[in-house]
């Protein structure tokens, strides 16, 4: 309630400070607005921003620490009996004054001590957004009546309103990274403990994968075994496949579409081939296991051949399909890059058409071609869904696409699904399959994007 | 007028006159149109055999579309339409009998940017003469490019670097490899597009030096926005304005006496 109130006043207060701030700043030369340093708009801003910003940051500081603060006041009230306990007792009573502050009965009759903490909880709470308002309210207004009074002629308001803005996209783009080490250090955390029961040899090397751990100590066939052998070819094999689709046919249509086909249709034929890229991997999922895997084992059984009705082939083949897009759409832009001019030259010399696609714009657009194909394998690699719906998760070493094959995401996956505990290795595997993933994505991406960059400093 | 200090001597342009030069093309009544956009209006000229003839005129009257037209790269761009006769060796270019591809590679092109292939400097010479099946095995494609090289005036500064790419050379230089690969295919005709706007004065110098010796064995449009490279290179002139084709004479003649006073305009600096 508080907390919406003191919003609201903020916003007002900001808007309030911009109007002064405008207003002031033209009024400080009577009008004659070529004297001043900035436009008024920008002394509106910067009043607006001396109005908001410290009480949001304050705003900010107080909803992430308040609870603990209260809490801490609170404990400090009670005596000693209750708080000199070893820290496992304290988190405990801690739950308890919370669940009796948000008037959730414990199912123990607690100690009047404690119903008192309680109480003393909600009216701290109640306080501190009392005092929240009032003190951000405060600040708000301080901080408009202090710019607001610094305005003159040649105050550099400009200069100031851009530092703030810069430091609010450093912010923002700070986040982003700051997120991304987070999530490589939990993932680099949780696979040091996995590696520090299953060694990395083994797990890079073993040729058995089966991760079921014997939950008791007389549970029979659930040896656990982690080597990640198989789940390292079967993702190389569906990738293999998939790449095998996905390459030509969508380099060809690439060259179909930027060098054969008219302007008119090449705008209607993108978009379209583009639809693929935008369809639910799910989706490709069910196209996957409940059209292609038949088909697939019907074709082989009339051939003659052993198909599992899972298949390496189904999978690999529909993740191609998906990944089309990708590398049409990737190898149009960078055939198109190619400058006219080398297509002239070709032409010049009398080359045909195709002699001129075979033999110059290809090559020239070559290092992009590769990056987009590199970028597409790294998608392949990390595409989930196709195979945990049509190549099963059966860890067979094979290099046979009709065999039922498994892939690291899928496994990742399987072994994450449904309550787990997370301590146990079988749990622990998924990480240490993740981290070798993110080193193989990572890997491709950074040297695709290099390719790309050498590819641009080119042209451009 | 400077220009005329650099006329060949009277007697050089009256041996020419005399010589009586076959006529190697011919344009007959071009029109070109651009879309709803007519962009020559109706265009006669002859181009007479191992002589170079310059094409001259403001910007945008055309010069660079009838270039393209004689070796039909205007085939090339979506909404071009050719109209009238334009005849190689008396027969028409754009007739059934003959091919663009094949046209091409008798009529060959310089453009105004250097475009290297990204390609070796051998590759970039060799890929003509290989398309087109010149030579039969390695040793004459070595003595293709070679000669190629030399004869653009290249070969001693390229020939312990042939197999380094032929975009890592200079400006200048790189404008003479693509003479140079314009001239391995062994063309009739060599087109230029103001083949030295993108070159500083020397390498300027060096190309009008070459256009010069590759007339003896080819016949050279070039177009060219420069009234003294103009007058330095070319034995007969022809005059564009606004998709028309003023006057066609001996150069001497264009840049003494012209008969149109547009062309007087032009040549004096008065507009353009
Ligand atoms: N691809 C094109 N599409 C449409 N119009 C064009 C095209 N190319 C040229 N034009 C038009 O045709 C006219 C002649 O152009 P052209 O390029 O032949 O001129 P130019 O004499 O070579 O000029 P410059 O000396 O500037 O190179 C111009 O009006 C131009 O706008
Ligand atoms: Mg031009």
């Amino acid at each position: 309630m508080q907390l919406t109130v003191l919003i609201i006043v903020l916003a007002l207060l900001t808007i309030a400070g911009f109007q002064l701030g405008r207003s002031r700043a033209a009024a400080t030369v009577g009008g004659r607005l070529v004297e001043l340093h900035s436009v008024p708009s920008y002394h509106g801003l910067y009043v607006a921003l001396w109005a908001g910003v410290p009480a949001v940051l304050l705003l900010a500081f107080w909803t992430a620490s308040e609870s603990w603060v209260v809490m801490q006041l609170v404990l400090a009230g009670l005596p000693d009996q209750f708080t000199a306990v070893d820290p496992q007792a304290l988190s405990l009573l801690q739950a308890d004054i919370l669940n009796l502050a948000h008037g959730i009965n414990a199912s123990r009759e607690p100690a009047p001590e404690v119903l008192a903490a309680a109480e003393r909880y909600n009216r701290l709470h109640a306080l501190g957004d009392w005092a929240l308002l009032v003190v951000g309210s405060c600040l708000a207004l301080a901080g408009l009546t202090w710019a607001r009074g610094r305005l003159s002629p040649d105050m550099r308001a400009r200069n100031r309103v851009e530092r703030a803005i810069n430091v609010a996209l450093i912010i923002c783009s700070l986040v982003a990274i700051l997120t991304t080490v987070g999530i490589v250090l939990s993932l680099l955390f949780e696979a040091i403990r996995f590696f520090t029961v299953i060694s990395p040899v083994e797990f890079l090397f073993g040729l058995h994968w089966s991760p079921q751990m014997a939950m008791r100590a007389d549970q029979v066939g659930s040896s656990g075994a982690f080597g990640a052998i198989p789940l390292f070819t079967g993702t190389l094999l569906i990738t293999v496949v998939a790449m095998a689709v996905a390459v030509p046919v969508g380099l060809m249509s690439a060259i179909y579409m930027s060098e054969y086909a008219n302007p008119h249709l090449r705008t209607w034929l993108k978009p379209i081939l583009e639809i693929l890229a935008g369809i639910p991997t799910v989706v490709y999922g069910f196209f996957a296991a409940l059209t292609m895997a038949p088909f697939v084992r019907d074709v082989g059984q009339s051939l003659g051949f052993a198909v599992s009705s899972e298949s390496a082939l189904a999978a690999g083949f529909v993740m191609g399909v998906m990944i089309i897009p990708f590398v049409s759409s990737l190898s149009d832009d960078v055939i198109n890059a190619v400058p006219q001019a080398l297509r002239d030259g070709s032409y010049g010399l009398g080359a045909t058409k195709s002699e001129t696609i075979r033999h110059v714009v290809l090559p020239a657009a070559l290092p992009g071609i590769v990056a987009a194909i590199m970028l597409a394998v790294s998608r392949a690699i990390g595409e989930t869904m196709i195979v945990v719906m049509a190549a099963g998760l059966a860890a067979n070493l094979t290099a046979n696409p009709l065999d039922a094959v498994t892939t690291v995401t899928a496994q990742i996956a399987s072994l994450l699904v449904g309550d787990q505990e997370f301590d146990s290795p079988k749990t622990l595997s998924a990480f240490g399959l993740g981290l070798v993933l993110f080193l193989v994505t990572l890997t491709l991406n950074v040297v695709a994007l290099r390719v790309v960059q050498k590819y641009r400093e080119k042209y451009d | 007028m400077t220009v005329q200090t650099q006329f060949q001597t009277g007697a050089q342009a009256a041996a020419l006159r005399q010589s009586g030069a076959s006529v190697k093309m011919v344009a007959k009544d071009v029109k070109v149109f651009y879309g709803a956009k007519q962009a020559l209006k109706g265009i006669d000229l002859e181009i007479q055999e191992n002589r170079v003839m310059a094409l001259i005129g403001p910007s945008g009257c055309g010069k660079s579309t009838f270039l393209r037209c004689l070796n039909r790269m205007n085939d090339t761009i979506e909404n071009c339409r050719v109209e009238g006769l334009i005849a190689l060796d008396g027969e028409d270019v754009y007739g059934r009998q003959i091919d663009a591809v094949q046209l091409r590679a008798r009529v060959g092109m310089v453009f105004q940017k250097p475009n290297p292939f990204p390609k070796s400097i051998y590759d970039n010479i060799s890929y003509g003469p290989r398309i087109h099946g010149i030579a039969s095995h390695r040793d004459e494609m070595d003595e293709i490019v070679q000669k190629s090289l030399e004869r653009a005036g290249l070969w001693n500064e390229v020939k312990d670097r042939l197999r380094e790419p032929g975009t890592g050379l200079s400006g200048g230089q790189q404008q003479r490899l693509c003479i140079a690969r314009a001239v391995a295919v062994s063309p009739e005709v060599i087109l230029m597009d103001e083949p030295c706007s993108a070159l500083d004065p020397i390498a300027t110098a060096h190309i009008e030096e070459l256009i010069d010796e590759l007339r003896e064995n080819y016949t050279i449009v070039i177009v060219t926005h420069n009234m003294q490279q103009a007058a330095r290179v070319s034995q007969k002139t022809a005059f564009f304005h606004l998709g028309e084709m003023v006057e066609c004479d001996d150069t001497e003649e264009i840049f003494t006496n012209p008969r149109d006073e547009r062309t007087q305009g032009y040549i004096t600096g008065r507009y353009g």
